[in-house]
């Protein structure tokens, strides 16, 4: 049988917040994602108040008063370098590991049969909370999907002390415990998946487990097969230690106000391609296909709602940002209706490609030059060098008032010399 | 010559020594053959794979080693040729490269334990922390008596000298002759956390 493992981070930006700042221990407080607009981590006191994953912030404003609920812009800066050291303090408790998410990591622990593998559990713990101040559950299970549920079991239940072993629990009591948990909490069933498990009479995870994946398959996916075997123990998903480069790059923001004008919104989408194109030569691909896509707010009531994109085929694949945000520009004239408040804007890059050994078109005039390789690794370099920005395109716009707000983001302890942590004289 | 050829018949049948070893296949061990059912076959297989990727595992790795983490485990870059020469006389310096002197590497213990601070005020100049000075706190290390600690007393960050009381509880001494600083006694209402180890500081003067 596998072991393997799946260890998270509690309330991971909550946690991050309070190891800088000790006075938010106990407090009800939640980070709200881009631009302040949702709430996508909240403390234990906020979700005891049931706030949901996602909440609007206008909507909690009332709630926050009465119950002095305290609100943080995301600092992503400050999560990312603490996940660093996470996903490398846990490196080091076995060979195989798959870095998930920012806040979750597989490790595969087959080849630790004779160790007691809870109490090993528990020294990863420890160490993780004494070494980073962020608390954490593992979970080990025979499958990646049988590791996320004891992981929530490790996270729910006071009695595991933080860790939960299904390996080393009898199949009575695990059966017994997936009846308690609903059907929405395994690994890939979303919110429209549960509604039509629960159609069919599937409400718990045990229901799902002793359904016929056959059956499961014709009506849903492959995917929702492989979910009912590794719930059954059968490993159908394999821990991926080396990341594929990804297939798309997204990037996207919400406005701080809504925007109206042609120009605001084009020196947005030049932005946001820029940094896509950037990523995108990081990874030495290049992009077939541009998607663009502009909306209002979702949120408000008296006003119409509009969401529209385009996808636009490249005539030969490319990296280079000038061509890439022509492309753009082309397709926001296409979606682009005046007299709207515009509340998000964004590009996605697709059919992405190796840049080695690219496919060009023969009659195409518009393949990469050699000189737009070198232009390209000139500006990447000198910002590298000089900071972000320091060359970019004059279409990116220079004032920017329609800039994301980031009302209370906390200083970047761990990434800025003058955002260290003070620490004071004190006196009694 | 042998026994063994001696009493080998003539026709045919099994001759010793022939073929592979025993447990010099994939496993490493003597194998068998086995019926299957067809219906189970994938899953047998499957085990198989697991099986011999769990031993090769073994094999490659001392499993004792990794259950306590080595405390350095650093990655040396070092240099194999400062310079090439494809004919003719080596630099004479080539037998003595050497890794470049790194700051990093004499104030930093474990990276991923290691936060700076930045020192406000004048409470522990005696032991050479001035204003502005960034110090070094390592979270893996253990506080003892007598350490510098950086201390969480009621929510504030301190850097004070870490001390007991007579009755035992926590106190945290200053480092400044003048006397303008007292001690600070822990005492039951207040909330007190040793937040990591001040192991070193740096500063620049220009």
């Amino acid at each position: 049988m596998r072991n393997i493992a799946l260890i998270d981070v509690n309330n991971f930006y909550v946690s991050c917040e309070r190891v800088f700042n000790p006075k938010l221990l106990n407090k009800p407080i939640v980070v709200l994602s881009n631009n302040d607009g949702c709430a996508v981590a909240r403390s234990d006191e906020v979700k005891a108040l049931g706030v949901a994953m996602g909440a609007p912030w206008f909507k909690l404003k009332d709630l926050a008063k009465q119950h002095n609920i305290l609100a943080y812009s995301s600092n992503y800066a400050l999560y990312a370098d603490m996940s660093n050291r996470v996903m490398s303090i846990l490196k080091h408790y076995s060979p195989d590991q798959e870095v998930y998410s920012i806040d979750e990591s597989f490790l595969d622990l087959t080849a630790f049969k004779s160790k007691d593998l809870v109490a090993y559990g528990q020294q990863m713990r420890q160490r993780i909370n004494q070494w980073t101040g962020l608390p954490v559950c593992v979970g080990i299970g025979s499958t990646k999907t049988l590791s996320k549920l004891a992981n929530h079991c490790a996270k729910k239940r006071p009695d595991f002390n933080g860790v939960c072993n299904l390996n080393s629990m009898a199949p009575e009591t695990i059966n017994q415990m997936f009846t308690e948990i609903d059907v929405g909490e395994v690994w890939g069933v979303g919110r429209k998946l549960v509604l039509k498990l629960n159609a069919l009479g599937i409400n718990t995870v045990l229901d799902l487990k002793r359904a016929n994946p056959e059956r499961l398959r014709q009506q849903f996916s492959v995917v929702m097969e492989k979910t009912i075997r590794e719930l059954n123990g059968i490993v159908c998903i394999e821990l991926e230690e080396i990341t594929p480069p990804k297939q798309q790059i997204m990037s996207s923001r919400s406005f701080g106000y809504s925007v109206t004008d042609y120009n605001s919104l084009a020196q947005s989408i030049t932005l946001y391609m820029s940094r896509a194109a950037e990523k995108l030569r990081r990874q030495q691909s290049y992009a077939g296909s541009v998607y663009i896509f502009i909306r209002t707010s979702p949120f408000k009531e008296n006003e119409r709602f509009y969401s529209n994109g385009r996808t636009i085929s490249m005539p030969s694949p490319t990296d280079d940002t000038r061509k890439l945000v022509n492309v753009a520009l082309w397709g926001l004239k296409q979606i682009y209706v005046p007299n709207l408040g515009y509340a998000k804007a964004g590009v996605m890059l697709g059919e992405l490609v190796a840049a080695q050994g690219i496919q060009t078109d023969l009659f195409s005039t518009q393949k990469n030059t050699p000189k737009s390789d070198r232009l390209m690794a000139m500006l990447d370099s000198i910002n590298k060098k000089m900071g972000k920005e320091s060359i970019k395109l004059a279409s990116e716009g220079f004032s920017r008032p329609w800039k994301m707000k980031q009302g209370n983001k906390s200083p970047c302890y761990t990434t800025n010399w003058d955002d260290n942590i003070q620490a004071l004289d004190l006196e009694q | 010559m042998n026994n063994d050829i001696k009493t080998q018949s003539s026709r045919g049948g099994k001759r010793l020594n022939a073929g592979r070893k025993t447990g010099t296949g994939k496993f490493g061990e003597p194998t068998e053959v086995v019926r299957v059912p067809t219906s189970q076959k994938p899953i047998i297989v499957d085990f198989l794979a697991a099986y011999q990727h769990k031993q090769q595992l073994e094999e490659a790795i001392d499993i004792s080693s990794l259950m306590l983490p080595a405390l350095n485990h650093k990655t040396l870059n070092i240099p194999l040729f400062a310079s090439k020469v494809p004919a003719g006389f080596p630099s004479p310096a080539d037998d003595h490269v050497e890794k470049r002197l790194d700051p990093n590497e004499f104030l930093i213990d474990q990276a991923d334990a290691t936060f700076f601070v930045t020192i406000q005020g004048e409470s522990m100049i005696d032991v050479g922390l001035m204003p502005g000075d960034k110090a070094v706190v390592d979270r893996s290390k253990m506080p003892s008596i007598g350490d510098i600690v950086l201390a969480v007393v009621d929510g504030d960050f301190t850097i004070k000298v870490l001390n007991r009381g007579k009755d035992g509880s926590p106190r945290l001494l200053p480092a400044n002759a003048s006397g303008k600083y007292q001690p600070i006694e822990i005492k039951e209402n207040m909330t007190f956390e040793v937040w990591g180890v001040v192991t070193g500081s740096f500063r620049r003067f220009k």
